[in-house]
């Protein structure tokens, strides 16, 4: 493995996705097919959208969904984790539900769900919910299982409170671990909660995704992923990294002597 | 204020054999022994740490307030020093003062991986000195440091076990010079499984190295 691979510099951004754009651009106007649009007819779109309110509209109640459903999946999935990390016999209490879990396609949650408590937004949530639960607590409990054992010593002598302990020495040693959990999470329930709109709900990016669909308005259907595209990244950008730097400022390489 | 009635404790093999003690206020024990010979499992043990020893071995620990110096500095390496020492319970005034007596004065805000390993001892024993302690516990405290910086950490000891005369001290060493600035009791603890071969009070320079080649000639005649 070359240790370059994971982040290349930021300008092959700049390179490869504007290629892909031009690229696009010429097949499309080749084509001239409705079926392809060009990059402006797209464009085109998403400014009638957002103009309209439309795509502000379906981004919001998406957006709100993924809110709900991601902190309600951390705190159970962080809950259980840590449980099972700590103790065996939660361990193979939840171990093989875990695994019934994890192989049990998105898809069928979704429909379950809606076959039981009807077509409502309750529903929908808990379907991503129960899907996401089980990666978070996997890794989790890896986290768990690695806490450092002097640590937790050293807070029994100076008899920290339970709210001490989680806080200020799990949390810290947690976090890696609740950042890939979020990481893969976020990644995870955008695209359950496109499939839960798409099934069962009048709103949301993936209502809107399947009336485009529908009458095969593939320009519309780009538009939406873009903007969605768009909102991914900025979330990362502008929350987690700012997130994961503030909560690493205590690795500096600095050291002082006296 | 602390009676210790240790009735062996099982390991895959016993470490801990019948340990028997009293430990009074103003008492400065070192404890010496072999190493590997459970120094620190029976410190671990007075603690609290070992859930093989039941509270009962240890007579009168939840009446005390316990300072634990352990040989890693077991600071959170997340929070500043200042963090680390309010979290055991001293105000920021308190939290100021305790760095600048261990000799840290302006390191309020550092993270406990950016000092040396002297320096990050000492910021642990300022931190055993939150918890105004009336049980001074200490695991090697002047392992890997050198010679220089171990005396200057043994007269801080010093000078803060002058300033609070009624706390009790357990320092786990190797060295009978530590001893002699340090205590004014020695156990010694030996074989397997470790029982406290000697339980006895020492006064002035020399003596525990008398008292240790003593032993251990006895031991060899034996």
């Amino acid at each position: 493995m070359n240790g370059n691979a994971g982040h290349p510099p930021a300008w092959c951004y700049w390179v490869v996705l504007p290629m892909l754009v031009v690229i696009w651009g010429v097949i499309a106007s080749t084509l001239q097919s409705p079926l392809l649009p060009t990059p402006v007819e797209v464009l085109d779109a998403l400014v009638r959208e957002s103009g309209s309110g439309a795509l502000w509209h379906h981004l919001g109640a998406t957006l709100a969904r993924v809110a709900v459903a991601f902190v309600l999946a951390m705190l159970l999935g962080t809950f259980i984790g840590i449980a099972m990390g700590r103790s065996t016999a939660t361990n193979a209490l939840f171990d093989p539900l875990l695994v019934l879990l994890l192989n049990l396609p998105a898809l069928v949650t979704i429909i379950l769900m809606y076959v039981w408590f009807g077509l409502v937004e309750v529903a929908a949530v808990m379907a991503v919910v129960i899907n996401k639960v089980p990666n978070v607590a996997v890794t989790v409990r890896e986290g768990a299982r690695s806490l450092d054992r002097r640590l937790e010593d050293m807070a029994t002598v100076y008899q920290f409170s339970r709210w001490q302990r989680l806080r200020d020495v799990w949390l810290p040693q947690l976090f890696p671990y609740l950042m890939a959990a979020t990481r893969g999470g976020l990644a995870l329930i955008w695209k359950i909660v496109l499939v839960v709109e798409l099934l069962g709900r009048s709103s949301g990016v993936g209502f809107q995704l399947h009336m485009a669909f529908q009458v095969f308005d593939v320009a519309s259907i780009l538009a939406y992923s873009l903007a969605f595209i768009a909102v991914v990244q900025l979330i990362e950008l502008a929350v987690l990294q700012p997130l994961e730097r503030r909560a690493n400022r205590w690795r500096q390489p600095e050291v002082a002597h006296a | 204020m602390l009676e210790l009635q240790i009735e062996g404790r099982d390991f895959c093999r016993p470490v801990l054999g019948q340990v028997r003690a009293t430990v009074g206020a103003g008492d400065r024990i070192c404890l010496l022994g072999p190493s590997g010979i459970g120094k620190t499992t029976l410190l671990n043990a007075i603690a609290g740490l070992d859930v093989s020893v039941p509270d009962s071995a240890v007579i009168g620990r939840e009446n005390h307030r316990v300072g634990y110096l352990f040989q890693e500095h077991r600071l959170l390496p997340w929070r500043t020093l200042k963090a680390n020492l309010k979290l055991v319970g001293a105000t920021r005034g308190e939290a100021q003062e305790l760095l600048a007596q261990v000799g840290l004065n302006g390191y309020g805000d550092y993270f406990p991986d950016q000092l040396s390993l002297g320096m990050a001892r000492r910021a642990a024993l300022a931190r055993c000195l939150a918890v105004k302690p009336d049980l001074l516990l200490l695991d090697e405290p002047f392992a890997s440091l050198d010679p220089v910086m171990a005396d200057e950490l043994k007269q801080l000891i010093a000078r803060i076990l002058d300033a609070h005369p009624a706390m009790a001290m357990i320092c786990v060493t190797h060295d009978a010079n530590d001893a002699d600035i340090l205590a004014n009791r020695l156990w010694y603890l030996d074989g397997r499984p470790a029982k406290l071969k000697w339980d006895k009070p020492v006064d002035g320079k020399g003596v525990v190295q008398g008292l240790l080649n003593k032993l251990r000639t006895r031991e060899c005649t034996d």
